[in-house]
């Protein structure tokens, strides 16, 4: 079974200055039991995405196609708040980049924790031992004497390991993560992500990972959803989208990551050019006004083309492996 | 290279007031640290957050009251300078804030933030419209850009602008605070690209402060790893990414992800958590994570050693290549 399909969903704010087109056309599936990537530029409509599945989009956003199916059952792009909000924690739970923003800085670790169990039927006793086990689970020490303290007692990533403690103990069937690790320094965030991989597995649950880190993503990920202003460009597995990129833009972001260079260069390679407006979206491929393989079909809306083995690029040349070599 | 230092920091602390009326005490955030900065160089701090860098920034540019140590610019003392005498220091030293949007006033064009320097600073006889255009030039912005206003920029444009501001009054040090966080990896070139670019061409010395290591790999001359507020190693960019003499430099060199899904990693992990700065341990303050830690390190905390331009506080320091003992058994059995 499919944890999420999101299937050709469009997305637009009204604006002043006319409604700008946020998510297009935007299409790929998060399977159970499975770690998808989303990578993409500050822009690209990643926290937009995010919240078109969470049913918090901006007043002035709305979705104007496409559907968001959850667990082959729930449609949210339709679902009444009070059926969203049923869901929103228990079934889909979210971890942020800034951990403080998911604890209350007054309110000790454990009672925040028995207050998420809300809805369990649970006795108070049994909560708190599931508070325990939870925090074990996330290797902070001591942890009975943990839920007397409070966030601002714990460094920053036990404060990330607690909130991911608190979005999982309801034990969600989707975990939305968004930059959990930005915060953190290398050995940290090695630590955090191999925690995360870790319980994903033991409570069996999807996670859709949102991270420009591309290392990270092919450290932790099982899918990469590669998305480029407010498209996705291309999706598959991580070794397909790592080892074989087929859309321009993907190959030349691999190309551009430092980690990548291993000569030490003072000049970075860079994609040169600016994303488009999209309040006035090119007719044709997003990419072309920056790509180095654009020819004349361009114009036209590209296809997703599909190369095999779910591997699929919304591109006309995305038959043949992406040129590399490094550009300035 | 030759030592023409125009930034000196010497036994550097900050301290924090923490804890209740009639029981206060103090928190250091940065517990003495040294460094000197070169004309032209590029300098990397790097961290955890909470390690202490950006307080660091924050007590070279004055931002910040320091407790203990002693702040050279440009061959003058400028810790002990009040607000008023700290002004014209700060033409010569920017400071480029880690939040671009943020430090932009969202009512303000971005030729009027560009050239907010020179209002602040009382230069006249300076026609602002051409110094916009020539600042927005420099940092490969269209002059057009001067009549937006903020929120109509994208991030790495964003960056840009704050670079103009950054080198609207000719400094001679730019302070840069996690230029790049928040950007993806194309944008980020863009951006080191330009700081570099300036850098020659203008002769800037720079402080970057990032925890990604990858870039510092790429842009630094030298290099100082922070941990608990001081500097635990520090030295040539080259050679402290070779061959990391102290072990928590080793441990975060290991863990940096790179972006191959089938790389296999042999990493130095670091058991326990990074400790409290209000119980600082003893010792060795990195002996409670360190893979190496021998019993002297528990009580005996290591002096700085500075050999061939490379400091290190530590009191084993490792060889090239070295692997924790617990590692070694490992591949032994």
């Amino acid at each position: 079974m499919t944890t999420l399909r999101i299937d050709n969903l469009n997305v637009s704010f009204s604006t002043e200055a006319g409604p700008l087109h946020a998510l297009k056309n935007v299409s790929f599936d998060v399977p159970e039991n499975r770690i998808v990537g989303i990578v993409g530029e500050s822009g690209c409509g990643k926290s937009t995405l995010i919240n078109a599945i969470l049913g918090l989009l901006a007043d002035n956003g709305s979705i104007d196609g496409g559907s968001i199916l959850f667990e082959g059952q729930d449609e949210l792009t339709t679902l009444p708040p009070s059926r969203m909000r049923d869901l929103r924690g228990p079934r889909i739970a979210t971890v942020f980049q800034d951990p403080m923003g998911a604890l209350n800085p007054v309110i000790s670790v454990g009672k925040q924790m028995l207050n998420i169990q809300y809805r369990s039927p649970l006795s108070k006793d049994e909560k708190l031992n599931r508070a325990v086990e939870m925090l074990e689970l996330v290797r902070i020490p001591d942890a009975r004497a943990a839920l007397a303290r409070y966030p601002h007692q714990f460094s920053g990533g036990m404060k990330q390991r607690i909130a991911i403690a608190m979005a999982l103990m309801m034990e969600p069937s989707l975990l939305i993560a968004d930059e959990p690790t930005t915060a953190l320094d290398a050995t940290l965030e090695v630590t955090t992500i191999e925690l995360l991989k870790d319980l994903q597995q033991k409570i069996g649950c999807s996670v859709m990972f949102i991270s420009h880190h591309l290392g990270v993503i092919a450290e932790l990920c099982d899918d990469v959803v590669v998305m480029y202003a407010g498209e996705v460009v291309e999706r598959g597995t991580v070794r397909q989208i790592f080892q074989d990129p087929r859309h321009p833009y993907t190959a030349r972001l691999l190309e551009c990551d430092p980690a990548r260079q291993s000569e030490r260069t003072r000049h970075l390679p860079t994609i040169p050019g600016e994303i488009p407006d999209l309040r006035a979206r090119p007719a044709g491929c997003i990419f072309a006004n920056r790509c180095n393989r654009v020819s004349d079909v361009c114009s036209a809306p590209p296809p997703d083309k599909d190369i095999g083995d779910g591997h699929i690029a919304r591109c006309f040349v995305a038959d043949t492996p992406a040129e590399t070599g490094v550009t300035a | 290279m030759s030592s023409d230092p125009i930034l000196k920091v010497e036994d550097v602390q900050v301290s924090f007031p923490v804890g209740r009326l009639g029981r206060k005490s103090a928190i250091l955030g940065v517990a003495g640290v040294n460094f000197e900065v070169n004309r032209g160089e590029t300098f990397a701090l790097v961290g955890e957050s909470g390690s202490g860098k950006t307080t660091l920034a924050r007590a070279v540019n004055g931002l910040q009251e320091i407790s203990a140590g002693i702040i050279t610019f440009e061959d003058q003392r400028i810790d002990t300078l009040d607000r008023k005498a700290m002004k014209p220091v700060r033409k010569r030293m920017s400071m480029m804030f880690q939040d671009p949007v943020g430090s932009l006033s969202p009512r303000m064009t971005v030729g009027d933030l560009v050239t907010e320097p020179f209002r602040i600073h009382g230069i006249e006889g300076r026609n602002l419209r051409d110094e916009a255009a020539r600042l927005l030039t420099l940092v490969g912005l269209p002059t057009s850009f001067a009549s937006r206003f903020p929120h109509q920029l994208s991030g790495g444009q964003a960056r840009r602008v704050g670079v103009a501001r950054a080198i609207a009054l000719d400094p001679a040090l730019i302070i840069a605070d996690e230029p790049t966080a928040g950007l993806d990896v194309s944008v980020q070139g863009e951006v080191l690209n330009l700081l570099n670019d300036l850098r020659e061409r203008l002769g800037l010395a720079m402080v970057i402060i990032t925890h990604n290591l990858h870039v510092v790999h790429h842009v630094a001359d030298r290099t100082a790893v922070m941990y608990l507020g001081r500097f635990v190693e520090a030295g040539d960019t080259e050679e402290v990414f070779s061959a990391p003499q102290h072990p928590y430099t080793a441990a975060l060199l290991s863990a940096n992800p790179e972006p191959d899904p089938d790389k296999t990693h042999d990493r130095i992990t670091l058991p326990a958590e990074v400790p409290s700065l209000l119980a600082r341990p003893a010792g060795c303050e990195f002996h409670t994570r360190c893979p190496w830690a021998q019993s002297r390190c528990s009580v005996d905390a290591p002096e700085r050693q500075v050999t061939n331009g490379r400091a290190v506080a530590c009191h084993f320091p490792l060889d090239p290549g070295a692997r924790p003992p617990d590692m070694e058994e490992q591949a032994a059995s």
